[in-house]
């Protein structure tokens, strides 16, 4: 029989973030198409809150690794704290949400295991004993299938791939593992987040939709000039507006270097594609995009497509979104804000 | 110039990938087809760990850059032609498969090896860098792996910048979620960087930097030790490509009032 372990992180609040629920309901499922023991571990400052939460999974035991120390985000202390919890378990599988947490740490407490960590997984099937997983490659060209024979295998699932275990919360009674810090697990601490300025967007998991904004917008319009002031008051309204998250192509944030018009208030935290983000959102509207399949991939998990693009043969859009609207942005972006603007 | 420092050496793990604009398609193995015949590129994210480490090594006397490379020799040869122009580094070749099938774990144990490996390397002063992931196989795991073999309990991904205050602890954001960063202070050497974009542009080629490099990089490459990376444990049920193409509608002639109402309509449903 393998045990498959849950892993969590808390988080501020004491509670599980949706990605960790995603985690667990495909654990849960994971355990029973194995046949085997399902067993969550959980880390943090306080773990009872989060064991409350999902006390209705099933698993057949609570571990946790609770202090102060363990608050914080950091290498050392969560290595050490996995590490603890995996051995507990005895785990064979440990399933983990894919947060920039257990991203960074839970490859290295797989190489202390001697297993192997996956990143990334998209899908993950169990039957007769057997595990397979499901990840792109080629950033998001591709999608492969595969087995491994090593154990304990890490899988760090996507976060918005998976349904969040919709259970009930109940009684848990959380066995404590001891882990022991020393001043090497310390070295570094956390002193803070820096988030973006208050008016600006960058990629937000939980917004409904996506704008994209491409390289046309910076570009002569048909009157022989750039407006790249009016683009920039164009875009930011329509993110005030419906609070979306803001994606931009790479070529879009790249033209900063090479001298040309930017949009101020991009960075490469906009960045959506090859060397970018490929975000999970409802929906998605994209402006002035151009660029063949290696750039298209920063919409792929975007459920619902449209475009707006003067080129009607635009191979961001053609293929690739649901609607494809020939228009001038500008125009369309100005009359799309106004409505908005008017709704009560 | 940063006062009292003795200097980082920065180790800076990144290989070859296919140009991103290429095609790309699946063949048995798994492998791309004409995997050979790709125009190749160094690793955009490990090209930014380059760049970020010959600044740092630039601001701090008595640093030294080596980039560890593991990929098929002679298409290391043709990237380093271009990539030895930008900024100083004495090149550590490791002449095996850098495809995106190969296992992270088998490509990190031989990283590891080839760290331990370099003469005259002060682990006290150890910063080991690399893109987070890659544009290949885009594992994300590789440094973690190549820092716990070197006993590094200090790691950082998604780095967008570092700073080395004046105690010489090092200031370091990282990526997290909802488009934040992670202000984190590490007392100091020896760490893992994994980075992402960074801030810093494609340094201009520099003939004579290029100059000195080659007098190193085609000695590193001729005795690049080989590697195999035979993928035990691991095996593919398949690789595709998406399929999934969509049924566009043109939407050609309609006013940009009509087609305002019609998106605002969609966003707000």
């Amino acid at each position: 029989m393998q045990n498959v372990l849950f892993l969590a992180h808390t988080e501020p609040d004491g509670t599980l973030a949706k990605a960790a629920l995603e985690a667990l309901g495909t654990a849960a499922n994971v355990a029973a198409g194995l046949g085997g023991s399902l067993v969550a571990g959980l880390i943090g400052e306080n773990v009872k809150a989060a064991a409350g939460q999902i006390g209705g999974c099933g698993a057949a035991r609570f571990l946790g690794v609770a202090g102060p120390d363990f608050a914080q985000s950091r290498y050392g202390s969560d290595a050490a704290a996995a590490e603890a919890i995996c051995r507990a378990a005895n785990a064979e599988v440990v399933m983990a949400a894919g947060t920039s947490r257990f991203s960074r740490v839970l490859p290295g407490v797989a190489q202390r295991l001697g297993g192997r960590a996956d990143t990334h997984v998209t899908g993950v099937s169990a039957s007769n004993g057997g595990l397979a997983a499901a990840r792109w490659f080629y950033r998001q060209r591709m999608e492969g299938v595969f087995q491994r024979n090593q154990r304990p295998w890490f899988l760090l699932l996507d976060p918005g791939s998976q349904p969040a275990w919709q259970g009930s919360g109940g009684s848990a009674t959380v066995e404590p593992v001891a882990v022991t810090l020393t001043e090497a697990h310390r070295r570094t601490s956390v002193v803070g987040q820096r988030a973006p300025a208050a008016d600006a967007q960058t990629i937000r998991p939980d917004a409904a939709l996506l704008f994209v904004a491409g390289a046309g917008w910076t570009k002569k319009q048909a009157d022989g000039q750039a407006h790249v002031q009016e683009a920039e008051k164009l875009i930011l309204d329509f993110l005030r507006l419906t609070r979306a998250s803001l994606g931009s192509t790479k070529s879009l944030v790249d033209l900063g270097g090479e001298g040309q018009a930017v949009l101020s208030f991009l960075t490469h935290l906009n960045q959506v594609g090859q060397t970018g983000s490929t975000p999970r959102h409802p929906k998605g509207l994209a402006a002035c995009c151009h660029g063949e399949e290696p750039h298209t991939v920063g919409w792929r998990f975007i459920n619902e497509r449209r475009a707006i693009n003067l080129d009607p043969n635009c191979g961001w859009a053609r293929g690739k979104a649901d609607v494809l609207y020939v228009a001038d942005a500008f125009a369309v972006m100005a009359k799309v804000n106004a409505l908005l603007a008017a709704k009560p | 110039m940063m006062e009292g420092m003795s200097g980082y050496h920065i180790v800076v793990c990144g290989s070859i990938v296919p140009d991103p604009l290429q095609t790309l398609e699946p063949v048995a193995g798994p492998a791309l087809k004409n995997e050979a015949m790709l125009p190749a590129v160094l690793d955009p994210w490990a090209s930014h760990a380059l760049y970020e480490a010959a600044h740092l090594a630039k601001q701090a006397a008595g640093s030294k850059v080596w980039l560890v490379s593991l990929g098929p020799k002679a298409r290391l040869q043709q990237v380093m032609m271009t990539v030895a122009q930008k900024v100083p580094f004495e090149l550590v070749a490791l002449d095996g498969p850098a495809g995106g099938f190969t296992d992270a774990a088998e490509t990190a144990a031989a990283l590891a090896e080839a760290v331990q490996a370099i003469a005259g390397l002060d682990r006290a002063k150890l910063l080991l860098f690399g893109g987070w992931e890659s544009a290949s196989r885009g594992a994300g795991v590789t440094l973690q792996l190549v820092g716990e073999r070197l006993g590094i309990l200090d790691q950082f991904q998604g780095v967008d910048e570092l700073k080395v205050n004046g105690d010489g602890s090092l200031e370091i954001l990282e990526r997290i979620e909802g488009g934040k960063h992670q202000v984190s202070r590490c007392a100091g050497p020896p760490a893992v960087l994994g980075w992402a974009t960074g801030n810093l542009p494609e340094p201009k080629n520099n003939p004579q930097i290029g100059m000195a490099n080659m007098r190193g990089v085609m000695p590193a490459l001729q005795k690049a030790r080989p590697v195999k990376l035979p993928g035990d444990g691991l095996s593919f049920t398949s690789v595709t490509l998406p399929k999934q193409l969509r049924e566009t509608r043109i939407v050609k002639d309609k006013s940009p009032d009509e087609i305002a109402r019609e998106i605002v309509q969609w966003i707000t449903q």
